[in-house]
């Protein structure tokens, strides 16, 4: 039997009046890429600076690496490697003086801080970067020196807390690629995101939390069946339209949702899916006024939690 | 256990930290810390030319402006006032450990050091060193300012170092509170606000302007018995020449005693930060 890289059970965390962890349990393989999904204030950055020993659960445990994560706290941390969103970086530094560092204060050994810095700057695309100092850097090129920072000491455990957000595509698209370079390194990825597209890209399994507690749970492939991969959002000008529209479409087999003079329809079979819809309404209901096609949110995979509604 | 079957890397890992535990890995990461925060200082230098430019004014201003009104008997004014400098100096110079650790408490590179295998303490030491570091960069500038203005020294450069030694140890200790007093806010705006009308009192009731003789007594009571003035008394004594040793004793008993509280206080606070 392996024992999981991440295990969470039962985690409780208040401060003051507000519970950001309500009793939540997760497990991630060893070598897996998990994307704990949830909205702000849901208890992801908790659960991450639990894990990584930065913060006490009130109850719980949590153990990482078979170690648990408050009584083994040290060894913990030397398994462990945490970018955070708040891209801990020193401005005052260069790109290069800030992995050598980290690297030192990893316990690396001094040779191997500079070769290691060197290899990540290489690796990150820092390279002509990284001389200067950190305070000129981009957002985004602040986020994949935080990464690398993460990865000095070659973590076995590596824990990213909403690695792309505030970041133009295409930081995002190279934030990805070293995820996924990591993943395929054999290296164990906890990753928080406000994204379900992101959970989508990364992760192979997803688990969604809302107010502390897991909402749901799933490969990206589940939940997209279950939420629907597209979201065809249907107006029809006047409410007894709507109606109409919600009646025909529930007799074709979808699963709409009304709100007011609108009509919403999801569907896991891709944008081509509204031929099929429009065909649904065809001569049961007046012509919708406008039709927009959109991914669907994590407000509208909540929506759908709370709601208790699924997509055809 | 596939987990630990990254193992040989971990391996490798413990081994370092091992020979690094205890007593020379906390000087190693400390030394690392205060090498960052020093250099951060450096770079940040408007930080650095206020810390030094506001002393500066003060011997000036006190030399110059306020001087020419207060006689103190058997001695130069100038040369009685710059033990007082010294003291205020280092003594408002703390308020910098405060924002300083209270600045990477919101930049989030203290969650960082704390999720690495490096000495609890060396956040906390490697800052207070490196504070401690500017101290004397100040002090240096002050001193030749000072002897720019007037200053002698009377008692010679023995006197003088003694003194500046006693100063020096006693910023290292208050800057130790101001370390716990970072932790507990994380606005470095606020943690000034509540530390400077505290370091006004007890500057300004001590005998580092004026003689505490000419103070009423109820206010010679508090002003006597309070570090600063340990300080003041102890510096003047090298400084001018006298019997010194009572009042060095003194004044080191305050700083020993203030390092030791206020480390236990900030090593505390650190840990605190967890819960």
């Amino acid at each position: 039997m392996s024992e999981p890289a991440v295990e969470a059970r039962g985690l409780r965390k208040a401060f003051g009046k507000v519970q950001a962890l309500d009793g939540l349990s997760l497990t991630v393989p060893a070598g897996a890429v998990l994307g704990l999904l949830g909205p702000n204030g849901s208890g992801k950055t908790t659960t991450v600076s639990i894990l990584t020993t930065s913060l006490r659960p009130d109850a719980g445990h949590g153990r990482v690496g078979g170690l648990d994560v408050v009584t083994q706290a040290a060894q913990v941390r030397r398994i462990i490697g945490l970018a955070g969103q708040f891209a801990a970086v020193d401005p005052n530094l260069t790109g290069r003086e800030n992995l050598r560092l980290i690297g030192r204060l990893s316990r690396v050994g001094r040779r191997q801080a500079r070769v290691r810095a060197d290899e990540l700057l290489d690796g990150f695309g820092l390279n002509t970067a990284a001389d200067r100092l950190v305070r000129g850097y981009s957002g985004g090129m602040r986020r994949r020196l935080d990464v690398a920072a993460a990865l000095l000491h070659r973590p076995a455990v590596l824990f990213l807390d909403e690695p792309s957000t505030g970041l133009d595509p295409e930081s995002r698209f190279a934030v990805w690629d070293s995820v996924r370079d990591l993943a395929r390194s054999g290296a164990t990825v906890l990753l928080t995101t406000q994204y379900l597209e992101e959970a989508d890209a990364l992760a192979d399994q997803v688990v969604i939390i809302s107010a502390g507690r897991v909402a749901d749970t799933g490969t990206p492939a589940e939940l997209k069946s279950r939420f629907g991969t597209v979201l065809f959002q249907l107006d029809f000008g006047r409410q007894e339209d709507a109606q109409a529209g919600h009646m025909a479409l529930a007799a074709a087999g979808y699963r709409p949702q009304r709100d007011g003079a609108g009509v919403q329809v999801r569907s896991a079979a891709g944008s081509g899916e509204l031929a099929g819809v429009l065909r649904a309404l065809g001569g049961r209901a007046p012509d919708p006024v406008s039709v927009a096609v959109r991914e669907p949110t994590l407000d509208d995979v909540f929506l759908s939690l709370t709601s208790g509604g699924e997509a055809a | 256990m596939s987990a630990i079957a990254i193992a040989p890397r971990q391996v490798a890992a413990d081994r370092v930290a091992g020979a690094f535990s205890g007593v020379a890995g906390a000087v190693c990461d400390t030394a690392d810390v205060a090498w960052r925060n020093l250099l951060t200082q450096l770079r940040t230098p408007q930080a650095l030319v206020f810390a030094t430019i506001q002393p500066v004014i003060f011997v000036l201003l006190f030399r110059y402006a306020f001087g020419g009104a207060i006689r103190v008997p058997g001695t130069n004014y100038v040369d009685f006032l710059m033990p007082g400098i010294f003291a205020q100096t280092v003594a408002f110079g703390a308020v910098g450990t405060a924002v300083g650790l209270s600045g990477d408490l919101r930049t989030g590179i203290l969650v960082r050091f704390r999720t690495l295998p490096m000495s609890r303490i060396a956040v906390l030491g490697g800052r207070t060193v490196a504070d401690l570091a500017r101290n004397l960069l100040v002090i240096a500038v002050m001193t030749g300012v000072g002897f720019a203005a007037g200053f002698r020294s009377p008692n010679g450069a023995g006197g003088l170092l003694a003194a500046l030694g006693l100063v020096v140890a006693f910023g290292y200790a208050i800057s130790w509170g101001f370390a716990s007093l970072g932790l507990r806010v994380s606005d470095p705006e606020a943690a000034q606000a509540a530390a400077v009308p505290v370091l006004f009192l007890l500057v300004f009731t001590s005998a580092a302007f004026v003689p505490s003789t000419a103070m009423p007594g109820w206010l010679q009571a508090f002003g006597t018995h309070q570090p600063v003035d340990a300080l003041v008394n102890a510096e003047r004594a090298l400084i001018l020449g006298g019997q010194a040793a009572h009042d060095v004793l003194v004044s080191l008993a305050w700083s020993g005693g203030m390092l030791l509280v206020f480390a236990l206080l900030a090593v505390r606070s650190y840990a605190r930060m967890s819960r």
